[in-house]
């Protein structure tokens, strides 16, 4: 089913702190480099996804009128989700160019809120009495529980910064570049204990967008088509404290399965992976469940550096949203980088990158969705 | 924020209503569905297990573990800092979201899989919230 190609690639052209920008324009200057990357315009797209924003508006400020619309959020994957949907609805049909937009004022809150937590009532009424006030009292709470079982100490954990730091050292465009030390990672400040200040993400502006079609299309639009293998999505509980267990991220167990059958590969097939990280320990988790590391043992992958510059497997090749940029929904930016490793224009470019997965995580680990990319069209 | 904000207090629906009821009377009172015998939460009108409405509200014991916990640095209005927000597992099966109160918010004081006891707390606008701490 999936014969969809992404044939343009961009970013917003700055990251980071951009404080002069409203979302819809981050969205807009994003959407509008991508099509141009492609060598098309506004007029030819007829599908649109975006999250956050409603799609209609951000159909309207940018004067499409598409006959497609996809607004799933679910947080962080809404991309791999969007990209997963217009690959239905393009083997159906019902569209033949989808642009796939993201913007987030999330650090500077121009036009809206700034991270925005869109709390639902049962989160609001069971969990933020206790003091449960977002990612960093929510989305770390599986890790005491992980370190509780598998042993992992915080010297492991503070390697998942270091080594991400290490390939952010190489990507101009990333938010933190210096060098840092799991002594720097254990002495940064605590924030919610056992997570220190560097093993959380930035907060930061940006935006993303991706054009993508569907195969017979694609080499006419673009040199370098990247090729949507297969993909998935899960939906798990939607309140933290439900988790049903949380040393393992069982939505992402299931979004990845989905998305290896349908690509027709494994974990020995990936050259290169994408894997959300609000937190350090998200990563840990995704390989684990991902199969690419046994469980209690995604820690001890990453501190064997076989994950950093020079490593067998290299991972997070941005620097990732520990270090690189991550504005609220990080999906969309571990999308471009998959799509820059297999057209060869990363800044930390890899040698031999012909199949890459992009892993996202959306709220509290209760949703996930997973892309498998390559360069080359599935046989 | 303002600065005289205060702390965030559930606002109960119909559904829930019974649940934060029998907090404010020192009882917690969970749903247990007849036909799969599973308990659940959080409270609705049906059995999220298996699609039934034969759901029936039954007193759990209080008896429960510390299922996972953070040492959180943030400003919440009324918390002193550090707190512990805390899971507690419930031997009846459900988890609740909680914050782990009578105790120093120190990791080497808390341990996973511990004994917790409840603790009611009245907070504010005669709402009263579920906390746990470390059974005595």
């Amino acid at each position: 089913m999936t014969e969809l190609a992404i044939v343009g690639a961009a970013e917003t052209r700055r990251i980071g702190i951009v404080d002069d920008m409203s979302e819809l324009e981050l969205i807009s200057e994003a959407a509008r480099d991508a099509l141009a990357d492609a060598g098309l315009t506004l007029a030819d797209v007829d599908g649109l996804a975006t999250s956050y924003e409603r799609p209609n508006l951000v159909a309207n400020y940018l004067g499409l009128k598409p006959s497609w619309l996809d607004g799933t959020d679910i947080g962080g994957c809404s991309t791999m989700v969007h990209l997963r949907h217009a690959a239905a609805a393009i083997a159906a049909g019902q569209c033949k160019t989808v642009l796939i937009a993201h913007g987030e004022s999330g650090r500077s809150g121009i036009g809206r809120e700034a991270v925005d937590m869109q709390f639902t009532d049962l989160h609001r009424q069971f969990e933020l009495p206790y003091g449960t006030v977002g990612p960093t009292t929510a989305l770390t709470l599986p890790l005491t529980r992980y370190m509780a079982q598998y042993g992992m100490k915080a010297e492991t954990l503070a390697m998942v910064p270091v080594v991400q730091r290490e390939w952010a050292a190489k990507t101009p465009r990333a938010m933190l570049r210096d060098p840092i030390t799991v002594d720097d990672v254990l002495a940064s400040k605590m924030i919610a204990w056992p997570v220190h200040l560097f093993e959380c993400c930035v907060v930061t502006d940006g935006g993303g967008a991706l054009v993508v079609t569907a195969a017979e299309r694609a080499a006419d639009l673009s040199e370098t088509p990247v090729w949507l293998w297969g993909s998935g999505e899960a939906y798990g509980e939607a309140l933290i404290s439900q988790m049903p267990d949380m040393a393992f991220a069982d939505v992402f167990a299931q979004s990845g399965a989905m998305a290896f059958k349908e690509a027709g590969v494994g974990p020995d097939d990936i050259d290169h992976l994408m894997l959300y990280d609000a937190f350090a320990h998200i990563p840990i988790f995704a390989l684990e469940a991902l199969g690419f590391a046994k469980r209690g043992e995604g820690g001890d992958l990453i501190a064997s550096r076989a994950t950093a510059p020079g490593g067998r497997l290299p991972v997070n090749t941005t620097g990732g949203g520990l270090s690189y940029t991550h504005t609220g929904r990080y999906g969309m930016y571990a999308v471009q980088e998959s799509v820059r490793q297999l057209r060869g224009t990363a800044a930390a470019q890899c040698d031999n990158i012909d199949v890459s997965l992009a892993h996202g995580l959306g709220g509290m680990f209760a949703a996930a969705g997973t892309s498998i990319l390559s360069k080359h069209r599935k046989r | 924020m303002s600065t005289n904000a205060t702390r965030p207090v559930p606002r109960p629906t119909p559904e829930t209503a019974h649940y934060w009821k029998g907090i404010a009377e020192r009882k917690i009172l969970l749903q247990h569905c007849t036909p799969c015998d599973k308990t659940c939460f959080p409270p609705r009108s049906f059995c999220p297990h298996c699609g039934s409405d034969a759901v029936e509200v039954v007193e759990a014991s209080g008896k429960a573990t510390l299922y996972s916990f953070v040492i959180s640095r943030a400003r919440v209005p009324e918390f002193e800092r550090p707190y512990c927000v805390g899971i507690a597992e419930l031997e009846e099966g459900p988890r609740l979201m909680t914050q782990i109160v009578d105790s120093p918010a120190d990791p080497e004081q808390l341990l996973v899989d511990m004994a917790l006891e409840p603790v009611f707390f009245d907070a504010a606008d005669g709402v009263t919230l579920l906390h746990f701490r470390p059974k005595r």
